[in-house]
């Protein structure tokens, strides 16, 4: 191999992904901001950015997703962690174990909503379940939005869902703790939960924060399990992009909402990597 | 004909001057043995042979070839990798025709080949098996296999017993020494095992910080290191270094109180240094241990007797030094006792105290 | 890890096992629960209360939902999509993750921070863009537009994963054929392709989910031409509950199956943290 070419040769290899990245990626991002910046006719402009301000489905929809991260990231992390520490355990079957727990992963966000729609739905399966047990003569009706009950059942679908990526963050970052930590730990007369505690935790830190930050990510796009469960009762911000786009023909205003989303997760990003800084270089 | 004539080869991975200014010519059919310890360039040097690595600069000859530019594929060469690289999703009769198929041979002809090869390395039972049902020294026999299949005229190889257990490494040693003798390819072999240098090597390259200190028989590395490094790095246990005083004008050196006569001719050459100090090199073989003082004999203080079955290893103190002797296995010398060392003269090697270089 | 978890072993060992097999029953009860739904007869669908055992099953429902305007067509649109998307990310991706795995090169820390920081990006904010640009084009409301969202999408992982698979395959296998007679090319083909097959399939399968489940740019960027979840989502509150059920469970199966044949792949494919 003639040592010009040989120096050439990744280059060429990562042309074809950079070139696509930059048409389909960063091109429209850049589009994004122009959209949710100008007027029609090329001028900067705020205005669609106060509109949105003053859109009252977007102080609601703000509050939504607030509680939305509020609800379903600590009873994630708890069961996530709980979940990766039975995989330590060296149970019985726990091949078996991960495929289940893993089983969410390829879940899409809108059949988690449909599936937890049939539970949740006036003759659905909590229901029938309650009914079952004499709690109930009549169905409830749990998705009146008038009710926080819709809610509740967006956070259950989307714990339901979306814990499996925490699960296998948090269990590839304890893979990579030696057991001679926790073993030495032990030795000293740690028990369990000072293990875990003052052992285990500190060193899942980089896990647990590429783990939060996809996590509020998420949280923050948040769209067809809202759909599936609670229709238009319940606001979020995608489904006001989404609405703005598809229903009132508008792209600036769904910009200006796809701005704000894109504003929210960089910003937590970088919220969890400070607060979360530890010696160990991690990356998203 | 396959000589490999190397002129100066340079090597940089970033600021690391991993090869740097090397020449060597490896005679046709010739042993070499590239021996250093890890990080000294040798697997460097012998992957810029194999084309794996470019040079930045210099030429490599392999026969009357400039192979400097050459792919690999081109250059005529077999290597036996450190790690075997035997290709895990084929059976060992895939993986010793591989080199065979890729020249196009026809099919009766690679399998004459690959099953002459294997008989070789007495591997011929195992042709239908995959790597993963192989035991290590398997896998290793497949990789030599697959190596002299193709009848290169140059083959090199990257530490290829080091992924051996100690027992099955010795057996190897002299089994594949056997083989390459038989052979009659011209072979350059990495190894950072002194051992194995010294038991197979025609000579051996000595490497360090990316360069040649020595390249020798493997008897004149071993007794004459032009380098205090080279008797350190070599022999078990190394080479023994003491410091001493040239007086009354190079007539005796002076080891703490005790003179030494030398030789005048020995003196010539140390005076010629006009250095006061020099490293007095002997290895642990050339002293003889005794029990009473006798004239021109150093004392010392026994510290620790490690009887090793053939001799006895013992540690002492000379002064501040530290000193490696052998002494007979029945010997009654024992841990915190004086004794008294009679150095063989002629077995003494002179040392620059700055440059660590042999005083010739 | 711990051998002891309780003061008693034996009942440590057993609540661990118990809290397993809750957290079993939690992920699957939901799924056991719309495949009833979906097998059950169209009439009985609003019965209440339902059966938690099903007495009758039947395949009325999953039929309605099938023969329903556009689903089939719907379908073969979703297929299309996922199968463009993952022959583009795999052709652009594999590539890129060779170079990463295989070579130091200037500037391979910027790219790779660059790869992994898109997955700080809401995918939101692509698609509106895309879709005005896509209208300005002609090409709004085309499969193979969805395709090219999708693709900007699962590139980046791919990318990630594909040179986590290269590096599995040592460097020296790829040396060794080289040093037998094969050029780089032919070395790679004969070497590392088929060794690292099964990761690349891995996140073949990888991007094919993500293509099949992804809603929201597939909504924005088509009219007529929905994929299957668009289709669903778009009407979803006007739509039959055995409509949704059967389309839940129908969006569902693909996923679950998939998720079996890359199981070995998971902490690959999911548990990206560079270190």
């Amino acid at each position: 191999m003639n040592p010009k070419r040989m120096k050439l040769e990744p280059y060429l290899l990562l042309l074809p992904s950079t070139i696509y990245l930059v048409l389909f990626f960063a091109w429209p991002m850049i589009q994004a901001f122009s959209l949710a910046f100008q007027t029609d006719d090329g001028q900067l402009t705020l205005s669609h950015i106060q509109r949105m301000l003053n859109d009252a489905a977007f102080s609601e929809a703000i509050l939504t997703t607030i509680k939305f991260i509020i609800l379903i990231i600590p009873i994630q992390f708890i069961l996530a962690l709980v979940m990766a520490l039975l995989m330590m355990e060296h149970l019985r079957g726990s091949n078996f174990l991960v495929y289940i727990y893993a089983i969410p992963l390829a879940v899409s966000d809108l059949a988690a909503g449909i599936i937890w729609f049939s539970i949740f739905t006036e003759r659905g399966y909590l229901n029938s379940f309650l009914s079952a047990l004499g709690l109930i003569d009549k169905p409830f009706i749990f998705l009146n939005y008038t009710t926080p009950w819709p809610i509740v059942a967006v956070v259950l679908a989307e714990v339901w869902r979306a814990t499996s990526i925490v699960f296998v963050i948090l269990v590839a970052g304890l893979q990579s703790i030696p057991r001679d930590y926790t073993e030495a730990a032990e030795v000293f007369g740690a028990n369990y939960l000072a293990r875990i505690r003052h052992v285990i935790l500190p060193m899942l830190k980089p896990s647990i924060q590429v783990a939060l930050i996809l996590r509020t990510l998420l949280a923050v796009q948040v769209f067809a399990v809202v759909l599936a469960l609670a229709g238009r009762g319940v606001k979020v911000l995608a489904a006001e992009a989404y609405r703005w786009h598809g229903e009132y023909r508008n792209p600036h205003m769904a910009a200006a909402y796809a701005m704000f989303i894109l504003a929210i997760s960089l910003i937590t990003a970088l919220f969890y990597l400070r607060a979360l800084r530890s010696t160990e270089q991690s990356v998203l | 004909m396959a000589e490999i004539r190397i002129k100066g080869i340079r090597k940089t991975f970033g600021k690391v001057k991993a090869v740097w200014d090397v020449d060597l010519t490896v005679q046709d059919r010739e042993f070499v043995v590239l021996l250093g310890p890890s990080g000294c360039g040798k697997t460097t040097l012998l992957r810029c042979i194999a084309g794996l690595e470019q040079v930045d600069g210099g030429r490599i000859f392999i026969g009357e070839t400039d192979v400097t530019d050459l792919q690999v594929r081109r250059r005529r060469i077999a290597m036996v990798f450190q790690s075997y690289a035997v290709f895990p999703h084929m059976n060992v009769f895939d993986n010793i025709g591989f080199g065979l198929r890729m020249q196009h041979l026809p099919k009766p002809e690679i399998e004459e080949r690959v099953q002459a090869t294997a008989e070789l390395l007495h591997i011929e039972e195992l042709l239908e098996r995959y790597p993963a049902q192989l035991s290590g020294g398997q896998r290793q026999r497949v990789a030599v296999a697959r190596a002299i299949a193709v009848q290169a005229e140059v083959l090199l190889m990257d530490e290829p017993l080091s992924n051996l257990d100690a027992l099955l490494r010795l057996e190897m040693r002299a089994e594949l020494k056997h083989l390459l003798d038989e052979l009659n390819t011209t072979v350059v072999y990495v190894t950072h095992d002194q051992v194995e240098a010294l038991s197979m090597g025609d000579r051996i390259a000595v490497m360090k910080g990316g360069k040649f200190l020595q390249i020798d028989s493997p008897i004149k590395i071993y007794d004459h290191p032009t380098d205090r490094f080279i008797g350190s790095f070599i022999g078990n246990p190394p080479m023994n270094f003491l410091t001493a005083r040239l007086m009354d004008k190079g007539a005796f050196v002076q080891v703490n109180e005790t003179k030494l006569p030398i030789g005048p001719e020995v003196a010539d050459r140390l005076r010629a240094t006009g250095k006061d100090t020099i490293w007095m090199g002997i290895r642990s073989e050339n002293i003889d241990p005794m029990d009473v003082h006798a004239e021109g004999t150093l004392p010392a203080h026994v510290l620790v007797v490690e009887p090793l079955g053939s001799h006895n290893l013992l540690t002492a103190k000379i002064g501040d030094a530290i000193i490696k002797v052998n002494d007979h296995p029945d010997s009654d010398i024992r841990p915190d006792q004086d004794i008294w060392l009679r150095l063989i003269t002629e077995k003494i090697r002179w040392m620059d105290k700055d440059t660590g270089q042999a005083i010739n | 890890m711990s051998k002891t978890f309780l003061p008693s072993r034996l009942i440590g060992r057993g609540f661990t096992y118990l809290t397993a097999i809750l957290i079993v029953l939690w992920i699957l009860i939901p799924i056991y629960l719309i495949t009833v739904a979906a097998f059950t007869p169209r009439e009985m669908i609003y019965d209440f209360p339902k059966e938690l055992v099903p007495k009758v099953f039947s395949t009325d429902t999953m039929r309605f939902f099938l023969g329903a305007y556009k689903v089939l067509e719907s379908f073969r649109n979703s297929v299309i999509v996922a199968i463009i998307s993952v022959v583009l990310s795999i052709t652009i991706g594999a590539p890129a993750g060779y170079a990463l795995a295989r070579y130091a090169f200037r500037g391979k820390d910027v790219y790779s921070i660059a790869i992994l920081s898109t997955r700080a990006f809401p995918v939101v904010i692509l698609s509106i863009p895309l879709a005005v640009t896509f209208i300005r084009w002609g090409m709004y409301d085309s499969v193979f537009s969805v395709a090219l969202l999708h693709v900007a999408m699962a590139l980046p992982t791919t990318i990630l994963v594909t040179s986590s698979v290269f590096l599995g395959v040592s460097r020296e296998l790829e040396e060794a054929a080289m040093t037998l007679g094969c050029s780089h090319l032919q070395a790679v083909l004969r070497v590392v392709l088929p060794l690292s097959l099964p990761g690349l399939a891995a996140s073949a399968i990888f991007t094919f989910v993500l293509s099949w489940n992804e809603v929201f740019a597939a909504t924005i960027l088509t009219l007529f031409n929905r994929t299957l979840p668009a289709l669903l989502i778009v009407q979803i509150d006007q739509s039959p509950i055995a409509y949704r059920f059967a389309g839940g469970f129908f969006i569902l199966i693909p996923a679950v199956v998939f998720m079996f044949f890359i199981r070995k792949y998971l902490f690959t494919l999911w548990g990206i943290t560079l270190k």
